[in-house]
């Protein structure tokens, strides 16, 4: 958590124009760094950044911008920020606040919009921001006024990283920016509305342990939410005190040591089947800031169908959206974690734990490994040679449930991935981010060829900014998963999945990264350790078996318990 | 079920957008929706009259209480409460006729508030229903315009639990 704002009148800021004002409140804020795209609307406020402490890294799309912002946000744990200017700027930025809204990710976008007096009448450069991100914001603010700037940018932040994060638009007329203050600020927040709870009720705690207690077959649904409000040790803690099983989803991955004998490892569409069974069998279900999504419930009317359900989120409005909670715990998990743990008893639960681990041991993940590489043994080298330790960003497909499932996670804020809104082309700008965030920690991109092409242009700014970042991309000349599911359910009719893929170690040579491609498995993990030995940024091209499915899978509308092992069974 | 909803918010620009916005995308029915100022010149009230099911009325209270500019949300659905609707309805009305509609507003205690050789405008205020039942009864004379404000709402006596946004656990 950044600083409070230590303006509290001392100095004076008559005299300040609105980009001055706005830097004085980044700073204020613990702002570091700032992600972005010059134009028009935002000139005063470039002007100001050219002598300020704020580092700015100018991206090549304000997409990659936002993503940076997002990755920066997911693995350090404080607010990412982007700048970008009025119109196609703002709008460039739709996809990444749509995607760290989905994520619940802390991300203050900056963005320029036209003179106050022209707002509404189609000027050069105009669009509507606020009315185009307020259904994929937290929240959103105009400002015509240079008196309401600081103001707003403190309540933006605020609201970003605190509650059920997420991101806030701050729209800046450019006169706003321009103008300097006859007065001094008000930096007073007015926000009456927003009063997010944190404390869990102490009756719901007892409730949910007294039934966690007299639970024969607990298991813990864990997601996202654990990460952002940092209760992984509590989480270990409870759950080796009441000996309970842990599942996560994609988003909670690393919020529980999977190589704790309680691990199960991802549960949902793609989930292992440990963890699937796990879910269906046991008698009592504890989702921990987890939000019951499609993907992870399969069909919601036969999901857990022997469970009590208990459900801790910060966010009231998860609470019974898609499946009938018994026993709601609204507040911070971090809070209800520690409240709980106290009053939670070790049973014995050792014939469920037999059982969870005849699960695991009838059927792992597991792939075959003869003919052409396997992305799964790919991501499982890169997991064993990097002792499991690198922070992981992923494009959105195969490879990411590759990665999610093969990779081996240990600890918090470790994947980073687009995990709500499935958005391919997160996967290199959100390394980069993370990078910038993580000085001197081994970050990889386990991209596939798809998401990689639609926003590796960024690469040249991991280049210009000499920041190490390894994409690995997985290429299978396919569009992956959609022609996994073109086999799968439409009578394998290829539609607009073929994709070659350009030498993307030329590229990489093009862009002033180390370029490297790989195609016998016999090179596999020398090149994994050359590239990770390797100072700079490094493209890794392998080309991997081409229609490689991922498996397990729950089709569409079937039961978790009704997952196609594939080639698992 | 029909629900009568009421949701205290700031006045600021965007806040109708937001609400309005949240309502379609998430695919809420709404059948009325009446925003006016109240005592306190920062804030404004919504009545809002939405038709679903408890689990949808609750997902509808707790949407709106996440709106950041949304301060706090009333559902009427646990107590009683008053809610009138306002409507101005022009009737046709030859001569002849007049006598028969202005009975039928006296009736429903409603006001004629414009006259014209051929129609008659009446100002009826009530329940949905109320107003309902004089429409019905009116239109076999020819409603020519009719205008309605919506409902708006408040509860009875000094009972203040109707359940609020901050009392979700």
């Amino acid at each position: 958590m950044a600083p409070e704002s230590n303006h509290s009148g001392r100095r004076s800021y008559i005299g300040f124009s609105g980009a001055e004002m706005l830097n004085e409140m980044l700073l204020a804020e613990g702002v570091e760094i700032i992600f972005g795209f010059p134009g028009g609307a935002v000139l005063p406020i470039f002007d100001v950044l050219y002598r300020s402490p704020l580092k700015f890294i100018l991206t090549r799309h304000e997409q990659g911008a936002a993503h940076m912002a997002d990755g920066y946000a997911r693995s350090t744990g404080r607010t990412g920020v982007v700048l970008a200017t009025s119109g196609p700027g703002a709008t460039n930025l739709v996809t990444g606040l749509a995607t760290a809204n989905m994520d619940s990710v802390p991300v203050v976008a900056l963005t320029g919009q036209v003179k106050s007096f022209l707002i509404g009448n189609d000027a050069f450069q105009e669009a509507d921001t606020t009315g185009i991100t307020r259904p994929i914001t937290k929240h959103n603010f105009m400002v015509k006024r240079v008196e309401d700037l600081a103001r707003t940018v403190k309540e933006a932040f605020h609201i970003a990283r605190t509650g059920r994060p997420g991101p806030v638009v701050v729209d800046i007329a450019v006169d706003a920016t321009a103008n300097k203050l006859s007065d001094e600020p008000n930096l007073e927040m007015n926000l009456p509305g927003y009063k997010p709870r944190t404390a869990g009720h102490i009756r719901q705690i007892k409730l949910a342990a007294e039934t966690i207690n007299r639970s024969q077959r607990p298991a813990l649904y864990v997601g996202g939410g654990v990460i952002i409000s940092g209760a992984s040790e509590l989480l270990r803690a409870l759950a080796e005190k009441g000996k309970i099983p842990v599942t996560t989803t994609l988003l909670g991955l690393g919020a529980f040591d999977e190589s704790n004998p309680l691990a199960m490892q991802m549960l949902g569409m793609h989930g292992s089947a440990t963890a699937n069974f796990a879910v269906q069998e046991c008698d009592c279900l504890i989702a921990v800031g987890a939000r019951f999504d499609d993907r992870v419930t399969g069909n919601v009317s036969t999901f857990a169908p022997h469970a009590k359900v208990i459900h801790i989120d910060i966010d009231p409005a998860s609470i019974s959206k898609n499946v009938e909670v018994d026993i709601p715990v609204v507040g911070d998990a971090k809070d209800i974690l520690e409240k709980m743990l106290p009053l939670i008893e070790s049973p014995d639960r050792s014939k469920w734990l037999a059982q969870i681990e005849q699960w695991k041991q009838r059927y792992p993940l597991k792939y075959e490994t003869d003919g052409r590489i396997r992305p799964q043994e790919v991501v499982e080298a890169i997991g064993r040679l990097t002792h499991h330790d690198a922070i992981i960003a992923t494009g959105v497909g195969q490879h990411q449930m590759w990665a999610a499932q093969f990779y081996g996670w240990r600890r918090p804020r470790q994947i980073i991935t687009s995990g709500g809104l499935g958005t391919m082309g997160y996967g290199c700008p959100a390394a980069i981010g993370a990078q910038f965030g993580n000085p001197g920690a081994t970050v990889i991109d386990i991209d596939g060829d798809g998401s990689f092409s639609m926003t590796m242009v960024e690469v040249i700014t991991a280049v210009q900014y000499q920041q190490p970042v390894k994409f690995v991309v997985l290429d299978n000349g396919y569009l992956g998963m959609v022609r996994q599911w073109q086999e799968m359910f439409y009578g394998k009719r290829y539609s607009a999945v073929v994709h070659p893929c350009p030498e993307f170690k030329m590229i990489a040579e093009g862009y002033g990264a180390r370029g490297m491609k790989v195609s016998d498995r016999r090179e596999l993990c020398d090149a994994i350790n050359e590239m990770l030995k390797h100072e700079g940024p490094v493209v890794l091209h392998v080309a991997v078996e081409p229609e490689e499915n991922v498996y397990p899978m729950v089709a569409t509308g079937k039961s978790l318990h009704e997952m196609d092992l594939g080639k698992l069974a | 079920m029909r629900h009568v909803i009421s949701a205290l918010v700031q006045n600021q620009p965007g806040v109708l957008a937001h609400v309005a916005g949240m309502f379609a995308a998430r695919g809420f029915n709404i059948d009325s929706l009446v925003v006016g100022r109240t005592e306190d010149p920062e804030q404004s009230r919504m009545t809002i009259v939405v038709i679903g099911d408890d689990k949808v009325l609750e997902q509808v209270r707790k949407q709106l209480a996440k709106i950041v500019t949304v301060v706090k949300v009333r559902d009427f659905e646990e107590v009683t409460y008053v809610e009138r609707d306002l409507m101005l309805i022009r009737v046709h009305a030859a001569p002849e006729k007049r006598a028969e509609v202005v009975e039928l507003a006296n009736l429903f205690r409603g006001r004629v508030v414009d006259i014209a050789r051929n129609n008659m405008t009446v100002e009826l205020s009530g329940t949905e229903d109320k107003l309902e039942a004089f429409v019905d009864l009116v239109r076999p004379y020819g409603i020519r315009e009719l205008a309605r404000t919506g409902v708006i709402a408040m509860s009875r006596g000094e009972q203040k639990n109707a359940r609020t946004s901050e009392a979700e656990d």
